[in-house]
């Protein structure tokens, strides 16, 4: 007798349980946004990305069914230990679900293998090292902007093409630079072009002119600048004064963005071919959500495509947590139900996600225009060509990402 | 070997920057025996001060050259009164750290309101375009800048050096008591020097508005390599800074040559290599 109402309580009480675990589904997110908020990329990521992860946040709509999303930010001053650092904290005190953002390769890489490590979410939109989905890849991480191979085999690959067929390469020193070059000469030599020199300049250098110099004596016919931020806006601006274009070598900026234009100028930076997957003035969605996203900012600058990507990557991956019916603060399960679901938005439109973490999406080539075409003070590029995501990102036959032998 | 010569112009332009700057800091140190931090903040206010001259009232860089240093001058002057007179006779320490802290507020400052990738400021139009010297092609701005700032180094060190105005302020911070008994108003002296040595880091910042970006981190990645200049050229010691501004600057363009991966280490390598030979720096007087 005593031994079945034992069993009956302890039934109850198990059932109770389980009723408690499928009704009360924890419905708390935190989300950490890791950028460079005061050093050379700070505008193109910074605080408008953790403003981008805000409003993807509110657009989800997801606070109206009780959910209680958290964003907070952080700043890893383009130092490796110092973002390793703070995803370690985020992660062990401050219980963080996912981090966004994290540009600067050489971070983004090593914060990969701690998110890895704690099973959270890594949403990377600000880095550019195509080894984050290749040898580096990991069952947690989303890149979703852009690569050096996108770069590469867009930008690259159209100079290439249309007859630049000897380079020279600036390329800042480190992982992302090291990147940008390997992927691109690869596309240079598959092309029938030659590398015939280069030079790797400390990141956050202020003087170009000694490696301009350098450049222009090797009469290669393309400089192509592996580097971004600041460096590429000195690098741009400098090559004008020395003549470069003017006597007859092109500069190809492999990556720029739409704060690099307003920081050089569209004087200077005028003609300049690069490619990006996102301008705010593409599309009557993109503008109303730039024109939001602009109001916010403090000096009232729309979105850049990093800035473009976090909110897009958050929306995604509230979507998921959405479909899962609440968190399970399971970074490897979260992921795969991203990689399952089709990505759509008002930012890159239709996409997919690929198994080993790489987000699909179209990529534009565009041209800078001349400052009499600019028609407001943001009114920068001219749109040349669109590169389908699946022709534009590595193939999956080319993955090394051991995500895919399974 | 042409590519040689190259450099080393490239070096002596970059070297026009350094020499500008550390004059201005070895002027500070050598009379009101400061530490400022604050030098590379003001260099950036240079810069700053020119595009907003340009931008919003409509003033060329060649009165921007003249009026930016003045304004910054005076808002270095209001500093002096404010905040740095209050620590004569303290330790170094103290003023070193009241600089640094100016520095970060002034620096945060511009970056909440302009953001950290800079503003475009453009050549102005006489100084445009460039000559083929035949080994390499000089942008004309470039050669302007080391011309210019080697005339307002010389003139600087001679004005301190060589007339009477210079001597009473030499006198002035070897014994300020007698001084002041001869009737010189001291603390007003101090107050212009720094006046002075504030004016000439702006001059500097708007010599590099053209060429660099107008961005408020402009002066934060600069200072230390200037403080590594004057420090190797002794502290305090004016024609020092001079000389081993344009110096290094030439050291560095060579490194960029031979090893550019080293180009932002070379000159803390000299730094450790001059103090462990000299440890008052090359042209420095023994404490």
């Amino acid at each position: 007798m005593n031994k079945s109402i034992a069993s009956l309580l302890l039934g109850t009480a198990l059932a109770a349980t389980a009723a408690g675990v499928a009704f009360a589904q924890d419905k708390t997110v935190k989300i950490g946004a890791l950028s460079d908020q005061s050093g050379l990329y700070a505008d193109l990521g910074g605080p408008g990305s953790t403003l981008a992860a805000q409003m993807a946040v509110e657009d989800s709509g997801l606070a109206a069914k009780g959910w209680k999303i958290d964003i907070i930010s952080g700043d890893h001053q383009n130092k490796p230990d110092i973002g390793t650092a703070i995803a370690r904290q985020w992660f062990d005190v401050d219980k963080v679900d996912a981090i966004v953002d994290v540009p600067n390769s050489g971070v983004a890489l090593a914060v990969n293998n701690v998110v890895k490590e704690k099973n959270g979410v890594y949403i990377n939109s600000g880095a550019a090292t195509s080894d984050l989905t290749n040898a580096q890849c990991s069952p947690n991480t989303v890149h979703w902007t852009y690569d050096t191979y996108m770069l590469a085999h867009t930008t690259g690959q159209a100079l290439v093409k249309a007859g630049g067929d000897t380079w020279f390469f600036l390329t800042a020193d480190y992982a992302f630079g090291a990147a940008l070059e390997r992927d691109t000469t690869a596309v240079i030599n598959a092309n029938g072009g030659k590398v015939v020199g280069g030079v790797k300049h400390p990141l956050n250098t202020p003087d170009f002119s000694s490696f301009l110099l350098q450049a222009q004596a090797s009469k290669a016919k393309i400089i192509g600048l592996a580097n971004a931020g600041g460096d590429t806006t000195n690098t741009i601006k400098q090559a004008a004064e020395f003549g470069i274009v003017k006597g007859g070598q092109k500069l190809a900026a492999l990556l720029l963005f739409l704060t690099d234009v307003k920081a050089i100028g569209l004087e200077t930076a005028q003609g300049l071919n690069f490619t990006e997957t996102f301008y705010w003035d593409m599309n009557d969605k993109t503008r109303a959500f730039s024109k939001r996203f602009a109001e916010k900012m403090k000096n009232s600058a729309p979105p850049t495509m990093v800035q473009a990507g976090v909110y897009a990557g958050v929306r995604h991956y509230l979507k998921a947590l959405e479909a899962l019916g609440g968190n399970p603060h399971d970074g490897v399960k979260v992921v795969d139900k991203m990689k399952s679901m089709p990505t759509e938005d008002d930012l890159f439109g239709k996409g997919e996600i690929q198994p080993n973490g790489r987000t699909i999406h179209n990529a534009y080539l565009f041209e800078v225009k001349k400052p009499s075409e600019s028609k407001g003070p943001w009114d920068f590029y001219k749109l040349v060509g669109t590169v389908p995501g699946d022709q534009a990102f590595t193939p999956l036959s080319e993955s090394k990402c051991a995500l895919l032998k399974k | 070997m042409q590519a040689l010569y190259a450099q080393l112009l490239v070096g002596l332009i970059n070297g026009s920057f350094y020499a500008l700057l550390s004059l201005g800091l070895a002027v500070i140190f050598g009379m009101l025996n400061i530490i400022n931090f604050a030098h590379g903040a003001l260099y950036m206010m240079g810069a700053f001060m020119a595009y907003f001259l340009l931008n919003l009232g409509g003033i060329n860089y060649w009165w921007a050259l003249l009026l930016a240093p003045i304004i910054v001058g005076i808002f270095g002057m209001i500093l002096e009164r404010t905040m740095l007179q209050w620590l004569t006779g303290l330790d170094h320490l103290y003023g070193l750290l009241l600089t640094f802290g100016i520095a970060l507020i002034v620096q945060g400052v511009f970056q909440n309101y302009f953001g950290s990738s800079g503003l475009p400021y453009a050549i102005p139009d006489q100084l445009r375009g460039g000559m083929n010297l035949g080994f390499m092609f000089l942008p004309i701005y470039r050669g302007w800048v080391v011309i210019f700032s080697l005339v307002v180094c010389l003139a600087t060190w001679y004005l301190i050096e060589k007339t009477r105005l210079g001597a009473y302020l030499r006198a002035a911070t070897e014994n300020p008591t007698l001084v002041r008994a001869f009737g010189i108003n001291v603390p007003r002296m101090i107050t212009l020097t720094y006046g002075l040595g504030v004016g000439l880091a702006a001059l500097a910042g708007v010599l590099s508005a053209p060429i660099n970006q107008v961005r408020p981190l402009m002066g934060a990645d600069l200072i230390i390599v200037v403080f590594a200049v004057v420090v190797i050229g002794g502290m305090g010691s004016i024609m020092g800074s001079i000389i081993t501004g344009f110096a290094l600057g030439v050291i560095e363009g060579l490194t960029k040559y031979f090893y550019p991966e080293a180009s932002n280490t070379v000159v803390f390598v000299l730094m450790v290599l001059v103090l462990l030979v000299k440890p008052t720096g090359l042209t420095g007087r023994a404490a």
